[in-house]
């Protein structure tokens, strides 16, 4: 589908994801091929239903392919074992959920530092991360606050903070703004315009046409199969982002 | 009425939506009901084989014994309707099987008497020569018809061996010469030691003695008035209601065990149910927030979720009460020394209404604050099914961010739900003190047979009603490490699938959830050791007036040992579930409400 890059952060090929067989077979990702590059953000559009989750599953290995490779790097993934996808997940990926996904009894730093916590780090280099990363977004201010006494946009944040906690290689972000209002989205928005333009590496499953126009490419998806893709010039820097008012 | 049968339906029509639950519920209290029912009735289970020996043998009211002076004029006495004897007794020491023993021989020429006549069991009554020994005593010796013992050094034969109801079963006895029962220790010269009971002729009991004691049997025209004819008189004398105290000596250690067992039973019932009702609970909210969107009023609703545990309360009262009556009897163990078994008693109200409102106590006492909680909580949240917030123990999480990564979620995962900690704790404590206790009394029991009071039969029934206690204990202790288990794994789900997604790997995951049982069992066992077992011991030896410096404390490698079979054992219990809830794919876990 995409042009081929020389060293793609994430390559899939031929990936499938089907559920029960015979006349009940669905077929929930269809053979998607897809080649990210290094500092490039790709939304994945799509209706309800058509799959777009299920892949950013199997992209980020929270999930198994019935077929296809990924390869993350340069190294194939697909084949890891649990052990193998969890350190992958810890070192390399970060996710960003629709529903946040934050830990309720911990606070925004706490939720922050954990996944640094999990990857060995020593507890006080992974609150100083933390820090660093609450201020990036902007809530350094609200480091002790609980999620319950957090607005939707800001616990998105945090849940953006936490992605970015070891530093990884590809951020896959599902429906990010799904759960927030408009002041929240462009929040969320600028926050993943700030991100692609610090060089991250952004897959986005999106329903939101505004979230979709900050990409570098627009996949449209239908019934588990990539049907359309648009490359979206200059990305947050083109004529959508202008005219969503993202640009600086 | 109506509303009564609405709640009686609701309760009923979710005890068979959930089977299994209803199952462990029904077995949790059953488990409580059952020992108390076994403690309650015990005596009276006991008190049979005594009863049925009385009628057998024509049992005497009172039995006076003395100087033959002293016991003149006391047959026909006020209020005495019938008398046997007086007959001579000799003390002295028997030799049988390799062993000596003290023993009291009572002359008796013919067992035709019209008060007490020894019931023979084998072989025939005394004759010149030949000795009749009491069936507990001849069990104790190990002693048969045709055998010879030596009586104060005369060969004697054994004729027949015969129970009686006129002296309780050996090695308890009637002591008609300074006699004691017990352990054994700094027994004075002269005064005889657990003496057992043989039947000579009255000539060969002269010729073991120059200075024989008498004893008469008295039946009265009122059996029950002893007490007042005993004062009446200055005579030693002993009446039926003691002996049958004696008799049933054994089956009241037994029955105070019980009781003791019950009670533990009964607090880790009510830490089953806390934990099952919890999750139960946390299951209706939906139901709950229907019920309210219905028009059901708080009390409504409340009266809905304790139904069905008040439900489940009386059918275990209602089997409690049947299997414990019915199954008293086997506690008992040996009879020997008695005619006939010990058979099942009739049930009391007061110990059917006991257990009953101990079965309701457990239930209500265990589901009335997730009941009022539920009651009391939004019907919009409610019907929006969402969970229950963990805790958040701030020093907890900062502590864990030390620890190597399973024990950092485990710590987390654990403090989410500190109530259930707390239940998990008490729930091992209770098992590791009552399992402290057995080790005590069992090394008691083992250590002094079988001459300290009890006698090998009755070592075995003691230690057979320990077994039982602890098999139960043990065996709840380890459905409610299951449940806790399962109760976490579940509660946890989304929590692990997203530590997880984040990068904890399925043995992280699976080590956090087994840690975050067995570091409360570790704690428990700590517990239930000291002070849990200890002063769990001393309220036995308060209750049961009982001398403390005579039982030997477990070892400190004992004692260590059941500190690693505990967390052994709840490691094992929980490492299936544990590794179920470790592996759980992310995806599902991530869209379970968190």
């Amino acid at each position: 589908m995409s042009d081929a890059v020389d060293m793609p952060v994430l390559r899939a090929r031929g990936l499938r994801k089907e559920y029960g067989r015979g006349e009940g077979l669905v077929r929930a990702v269809d053979r998607v091929d897809l080649d990210v590059a290094a500092g490039e953000t790709v939304a994945v559009m799509g209706p309800s239903g058509c799959g777009k989750s299920t892949l950013l599953h199997l992209l980020g290995g929270l999930d198994r392919a019935t077929g296809g490779q990924v390869w993350l790097n340069g190294r194939r993934v697909d084949d890891l074992g649990e052990r193998g996808l969890a350190r992958l997940r810890r070192s390399a990926i970060g996710f960003v959920f629709q529903s946040f996904h934050l830990m309720a009894e911990l606070t925004a730093v706490e939720n922050v530092e954990l996944p640094g916590l999990l990857a060995g780090r020593s507890p006080r280099a992974a609150r100083r991360r933390a820090e660093e990363l609450l201020d990036r977004v902007g809530l350094a201010d609200r480091a002790r606050f609980l999620p319950s006494a957090l607005s939707g946009g800001q616990r998105q944040r945090v849940a953006v903070a936490r992605a970015l906690a070891n530093e990884p290689a590809l951020v896959l972000a599902d429906e990010p703004t799904g759960n927030l209002d408009s002041a929240a989205t462009l929040d969320v928005l600028q926050l993943f315009d700030s991100l692609h333009e610090a060089g991250q590496t952004l897959v986005i499953v999106t329903h939101d046409a505004r979230i979709a126009a900050t990409a570098d490419r627009l996949i449209s998806m239908r019934d588990g199969a990539f049907v359309d893709e648009t490359r979206l010039t200059g990305g947050t820097t083109g004529e959508l982002g202008a005219l969503l008012g993202l640009e600086d | 009425m109506g509303r009564l049968l609405l709640v009686g339906r609701l309760a009923v029509r979710d005890l068979r939506r959930r089977r299994a639950e209803a199952v462990l519920l029904l077995l949790a209290v059953l488990a409580a009901t059952t020992t108390l029912t076994l403690g309650l009735v015990l005596r009276d289970a006991a008190a049979d084989p005594y009863r049925n020996t009385r009628t057998a043998t024509r049992g005497p009211d009172v039995i006076a014994s003395g100087p033959a002076d002293r016991l003149a004029g006391l047959s026909t006495a006020a209020g005495v309707t019938e008398h046997s004897g007086p007959f001579p007794v000799a003390k002295a020491k028997i030799q049988a099987g390799g062993r000596t023993s003290d023993v009291q021989a009572i002359g008796r020429d013919a067992d035709d008497a019209t008060v007490d006549r020894p019931e023979l069991i084998r072989g025939s009554w005394t004759r010149a020569g030949g000795v009749v020994v009491e069936a507990a005593f001849a069990g104790a010796l190990g002693v048969h018809v045709g055998d010879v013992v030596v009586l104060n050094g005369r060969s004697f034969s054994i004729v027949g061996v015969a129970v009686t109801a006129a002296a309780p079963p050996y090695p308890q006895a009637n002591c008609y010469f300074p006699c004691a029962i017990g352990s054994g220790r700094d027994i004075p010269p002269g005064v005889l030691h657990n003496p057992g009971l043989v039947w000579l002729t009255q000539a060969d009991v002269l010729g073991l003695t120059e200075e024989p004691a008498y004893v008469l049997n008295l039946k009265l025209a009122d059996p029950n008035g002893t007490p007042a004819f005993i004062a009446d008189h200055d005579v030693q004398m002993k009446s039926w209601q003691e002996i049958l105290a004696d008799a049933t000596d054994v089956a009241k250690d037994s029955q105070i065990l019980l009781l003791i067992g019950a009670w533990l039973l009964g607090l880790l019932a009510v830490a089953s149910l806390s934990v099952l009702v919890g999750g139960r609970m946390a299951d209706q909210t939906r139901r709950v927030g229907l019920l309210k969107a219905a028009g059901g009023t708080p009390g409504v609703v409340a009266a809905v979720l304790l139904a069905e545990y008040v439900l489940v309360a009386l059918v275990a009262a209602a089997a409690g009460l049947a299997i414990g009556t019915l199954t008293a009897p086997l506690l008992i163990g040996t009879s020997g020394g008695l005619v006939g078994s010990a058979a099942p008693p009739p049930l009391t109200l007061s110990t059917a209404v006991l257990v009953a409102l101990v079965a309701l106590g457990v239930a209500v006492l265990a589901t009335f604050v997730p009941a009022l909680r539920a009651a009391r909580s939004s019907t919009v949240n409610a019907l929006a099914d969402a969970p229950r917030q963990p805790r958040r123990i701030g020093w907890l999480v900062a502590a864990s961010a030390r620890l190597p990564v399973p024990l950092l979620l485990a710590v987390r995962v654990a403090g989410r739900r500190p109530r259930r900690v707390a239940l998990a704790v008490v729930s091992i404590a209770v098992t590791v003190s009552g399992t402290y206790v057995a080790l005590i009394l069992d090394g008691y029991l083992t250590s002094h047979p079988p001459y300290g009071g009890y006698d090998g039969a009755q070592v075995a029934a003691l230690r057979h009603v320990i077994l039982v206690w602890t098999v139960i204990l043990i065996g709840l202790a380890a459905v409610n490490a299951v449940v806790i288990t399962w109760a976490t794994v579940l509660d946890n789900r989304h929590a692990s699938a997203l530590a997880r997604a984040l990068g904890a790997t399925p043995r992280d995951m699976t080590a956090a959830l087994a840690a975050a049982q067995v570091l409360p069992a570790l704690a428990g066992a700590v517990l239930g050791i000291f002070p849990g077992g200890y002063v769990l011991f001393i309220a036995i030896i308060g209750i049961t007036g009982g001398d403390s410096s005579r039982a030997t404390l477990p070892s400190l490698w004992q004692l260590l040992a059941v500190v690693l079979a505990t967390v052994a054992v709840v490691a094992a219990l929980t490492a299936l579930p544990a590794r179920l809830g470790g592996r759980r794919p992310v995806t599902d876990g991530l869209a379970a409400p968190g």
